[in-house]
């Protein structure tokens, strides 16, 4: 796209049209989901989701580098000389954050909880997105009885408090109590559970309408089989919305994990830091004036819940053009072909204006092709006869038929 | 407030036009950056016009007629000016400067807005008499007597049977025609100096387009109006505008009276859309690059049958407690090799059914039907499967006929991979690149995805895929309707070449007979399901035998505004 400048014409003295963005082609990286909303994103919306990628970012470097940052192990209750650890210290010198009543440093609990709560997010998010996007894709591909039961099942899932459902599977799980992988399976799994129904339907309700469109028919028409079909043109189109509920989703795996921990059916505190478990032993605590064996974790699970879900809201916001805010456009400086979105219109030949202040003499330019009237651009006339196939380099500013494709955006809504 | 009140109004005589449209660009904010979607243009509506506005779609039409009334989204900036007489001549209003209450207060009483369809501008939980009520709530009626006595007028004047009993019911019991009789109604009722009509036949048949336009000439002739009719269609055009601008790419290129444009047009655009609009009685002839004409070379008579259809009916199975829907009622026909069948039909008449059941889109419920000798009445799959490689289809909407992921070349060389004429993309490139250019297209086009491709473009890119393995049958449901007439014609044009040189049998599917008569050997004309008139292309174009299709012809606008006239006056002895 850098023949744009080249083709470009300019009004001695004038460098506005120089700044002028003209729509170039984009990385592959731009085109990711977060990357491409953030470079859409403006004012307030742009904010909501720059607040939330740093706190979700930072709460992940955490979580990696919780061995160098946590000056103790989250079990430890002796320091290197094998002295006890001060119980339910205030925040201080040795103890920046304090410690609680079992003798854990609040700080060191802390750090480690991240990774646990980053470990469990994962979990729950990879077990519930594979499955639900396959029974999803399944069911709303073949409908008949299966998609009945399925649609009734998630139904059924739905009508369930979900920390109970949660509660149920951690005690089918694991009996309550365990260790690392045993709690974080447990509450994994049984988050899984809850949100498996929430990507069956998103996914379903997308292959049902896909289904229905032009290039699927087309296939079916051409003989392509089932699964050719659901590979190829479903499950990449079906999957747009999915960083959105995966966002929101991943915040209430977190509080779900919580709930769990304070409820008693969390992780062993020696197996793993868990910040439920440690805002339930810090309720006595609180009434007792001894504010940060509370605070902290409870802060903890406010921020990261507060980060994702503005990432998840923000994301939610731009997918959806009518929600999406924009700049106001201003006054446009340049032709139409000069802002035009069709990647094939360049200022050039047929351009009315630039016609116009060519003949005028007041441009320099010596790359430009100008040419009066839009005759010669042998698309635009329609006179009988099958012309010979189009050079690519006449593929210009008119586009080939003379009608505007539309724009990139509105194809990936 | 008070500033631009003064601003705004300028008292003016009498005379002079309705409104003057003076150096007006819009540009929006997308999130591609932004964009000027209209560049400079003036133009004027004389009062008691009708103003015609032509052009391809993304020319501007409907953002100039919004501007109008400066029914804008947030993100669009203006500059220019927009002046608009009152209704009593007291004063003119300049409506880009105007803003909320003096803006409200304009809406509807100075000028009115008709939409293309009437289904998503009726609010279907009220009624329609409370609907029409509204703009005269809005405007300080509150008597609801007197309100109630001006809608079931209203409705009376643009034609609606039984008004004072139907101004109670709800939009869904009217028809398509009927709710856009109502929507103008709704722009009448006020009595606004200019209705704004954006594509306002669009969305209808051609019977009931020829109804709405004489309602806008109603409008005219009786309230005095002047009307903005936006169209693409040059036949709608001849048969209502007195005046037309011409709009190409933002740009104003022509304003004139009709008679002008259509005998005299001045702009080289002008006169290549009038070029590319389809007549009836034009059969289209097609040359090759050295100029010969282009001829097929077998006697379609001769030839074997591909597909015929014995009794074959289809029906859609009814929701609960109702009757199943019968879309396909019998019918009979055969498709030769090498012959264009051309089938037309209002919406609804069971075409396109008839078109998918042939594809085996659509189960055949009773009846027999057989497509290149496999008996599709209880057909497996098994058994059709390979004969689709015979078959090709080229969809409606271009818009979504390829996988918006995949490249040109993945979604062309589908039909390819599918049949493992070729074992992946790469292989079949050098092929792909050649249907490109078959369908002229460039074969750098391979790369791109659809959604860099023009509609035009896309839909050339569909005919390759059909024809990829050069089938004997082609099936193409409304292939030219959601394009532009210049880009049309060269689909077509496209179309009887490759149909000339390959041979294929092809059930053509379309709405428009100008359409059909360009390419068609032989016409059917299907009608609630029933196929009501079946001949010799030219015989049934000339003298139709059937009711239905006599009605159906004389209800085609012809794009001549002189033999409009002749041709209107013939649809109102039918009628």
């Amino acid at each position: 796209m850098h023949e744009d400048n080249a083709n470009k014409i300019t009004v001695p003295g004038d460098r506005r049209l120089e700044d002028l963005k003209v729509s170039g082609s984009r990385s592959w990286f731009s085109t990711l989901p977060v990357i491409r909303d953030l470079r859409i994103a403006v004012g307030w919306q742009k904010g909501m989701l720059v607040t939330g990628l740093a706190i979700t970012i930072a709460a992940v470097l955490v979580a990696i580098a919780a061995p160098f940052l946590a000056p103790y192990g989250f079990a430890q209750t002796k320091d290197a000389q094998g002295h006890d650890f001060p119980v339910q210290s205030a925040p201080g010198a040795g103890h920046v954050w304090g410690t609680t009543v079992g003798g854990f440093d609040v700080f060191s609990r802390v750090i480690w909880g991240t990774r646990t709560a980053i470990i469990a997010i994962v979990i729950a998010v990879v077990l519930s997105i594979f499955s639900g996007v396959l029974l999803g894709l399944v069911s709303g591909y073949f409908g008949g009885w299966f998609d009945k039961c399925c649609v009734m099942i998630a139904d059924a899932i739905y009508s369930f408090p979900s920390l109970l459902l949660a509660i149920l599977m951690a005690i089918v799980i694991s009996g309550g109590q365990s260790s690392l992988w045993g709690g974080i399976l447990a509450s994994g799994i049984s988050i899984t559970v809850v949100y498996i129904p929430q990507y069956f339907r998103t996914i379903r309700a997308e292959v049902i309408r896909i289904k229905g469109s032009a290039y699927v028919e087309s296939a079916k028409v051409v003989g392509a089989s089932t699964w050719r079909i659901m590979t190829r043109h479903l499950l990449k189109n079906a999957t747009r919305t999915l960083p959105v509920i995966l966002t929101l989703n991943s915040s209430e795996a977190i509080l779900t994990l919580a709930g769990l921990g304070f409820l008693g059916f969390g992780i062993e505190p020696t197996a793993a830091a868990e910040w439920g478990y440690d805002l339930n032993r810090s309720v006595a605590d609180v009434t007792a004036g001894m504010w940060w064996t509370a605070v902290f974790p409870g802060l903890a699970i406010v921020l990261i819940v507060l980060g994702i879900t503005l990432v998840g809201e923000s994301l939610n916001d731009l997918a959806d053009p009518r929600l999406r805010a924009r700049k106001s456009a201003g006054e446009v400086i340049g032709s139409i072909e000069d802002t035009s979105v069709d990647p094939q219109e360049r200022p050039g030949a047929a351009n009315e204006v630039m016609a116009q202040i060519e003949a005028s003499g007041t441009v320099a330019s010596g790359s430009t092709v100008v040419s009066s009237g839009m005759a010669e651009t042998d698309d635009t006339t329609v006179s009988g006869g099958a012309s010979a196939p189009i050079p690519d380099a006449q593929a210009g500013p008119i586009g080939d038929d003379g009608d505007t494709p539309r724009t990139t955006e509105a194809d990936h809504e | 407030m008070s500033e631009t009140q003064q601003g705004g109004v300028t008292l003016t005589t009498p005379h002079g036009n309705l409104a003057d449209i003076e150096h007006l660009s819009v540009s929006f904010m997308t999130d591609a950056g932004s964009i000027k979607a209209i560049d400079d243009i003036s133009f004027t509506i004389p009062r008691r016009t009708v103003v015609g506005v032509v052009g391809e779609s993304g020319s501007g039409k409907s953002v100039t007629a919004r501007s109008i009334i400066k029914l804008l989204p947030e993100t669009a900036t203006t500059s220019g000016a927009v002046y608009l007489s009152v209704r009593n001549d007291e004063h003119r209003l300049d409506m880009l400067s105007l803003s909320g209450e003096q803006l409200r207060q304009a809406r509807g009483s100075e000028a009115a807005m008709v939409f293309q369809e009437p289904n998503a501008v009726l609010n279907p939980v009220y009624t329609i008499g409370w609907q029409i009520e509204e703009g005269l709530r809005a405007h300080g009626m509150h008597d609801k007597r007197q309100l109630r006595a001006k809608a079931i007028d209203i409705l009376e004047k643009v034609g609606i049977p039984e008004a004072r009993t139907r101004v109670d019911y709800y939009p869904h019991q009217f028809s398509g025609g009927q709710k856009q009789r109502i929507v103008i109604a709704m722009a009448l009722v006020l009595n606004p100096g200019l209705i704004l009509a954006d594509e306002p036949t669009t969305a209808l048949d051609v019977t009931v387009q020829a109804e709405i336009l004489d309602l806008l000439r109603l409008a005219r002739d009786e309230f005095g109006a002047s009307v903005l009719i936006i169209t693409h269609n040059m036949g709608v055009i001849a048969d209502i505008a007195d005046q037309v601008v011409v709009m190409y790419r933002g740009h104003v290129v022509e304003q004139g009276d009709v008679d002008q444009i259509f005998y005299r047009p001045q702009h080289p655009y002008t006169k290549s859309l009038l070029a590319a609009v389809p007549r009836i009685g034009q059969r289209l002839v097609v040359h090759d690059a050295s100029g010969a004409v282009v001829e097929r070379k077998d006697d379609w008579h001769t030839q074997p049958v591909v597909v015929e259809a014995k009794g074959l009916s289809i029906t859609y199975p009814g929701r609960l407690m109702q009757p199943d829907f019968m879309a396909v009622d019998g019918v009979d026909f055969t498709i030769r090799r090498s012959e264009v069948l051309g089938l037309v039909g209002e919406s609804g008449s069971g075409k396109s059914t008839t078109g998918r059941a042939i594809a085996g889109l659509q189960k055949v419920s009773s009846g027999s039907l057989s497509v290149l000798g496999v008996e599709m009445n209880g057909v497996r799959e098994r058994v059709f499967a390979p004969k689709r490689a015979d078959i090709g289809f080229v969809f409606q909407d271009p818009g979504s006929s390829f996988n918006p992921l995949m490249t040109i070349a993945q979604n062309v060389a589908e039909p390819l991979i599918v049949h493992h004429a070729y074992s992946s993309v790469a292989d079949a490139a050098d092929y792909v690149g050649d249907l490109l250019e078959m369908v002229q297209l460039p074969r750098a086009y391979m790369n791109r995805f659809p959604h860099e491709l023009s509609g035009g473009q896309r839909q050339r890119a569909s005919l390759a895929r059909a024809l990829a393995l050069k089938p004997s049958l082609l099936i193409a449901d409304e292939p030219t309707s959601a394009l532009d007439v210049s880009v049309q014609a060269k689909v077509l044009e496209l179309f009887k070449t490759l149909q000339a040189e390959i041979g294929f049998a092809c059930l053509f599917i379309t709405h428009d007979l100008a359409v059909v008569d360009m390419l068609a050997d032989r016409i059917m004309v299907m009608h609630q399901g029933r196929i009501v008139e079946h001949g010799d292309a030219d015989d049934i174009m000339q003298h139709p035998g059937d009711t239905y299709t006599k009605r159906l012809l004389a209800s085609l606008p012809v794009p001549d505004p002189r033999e409009q006239r002749e041709h209107r006056a013939r649809l109102l002895a039918l009628s």
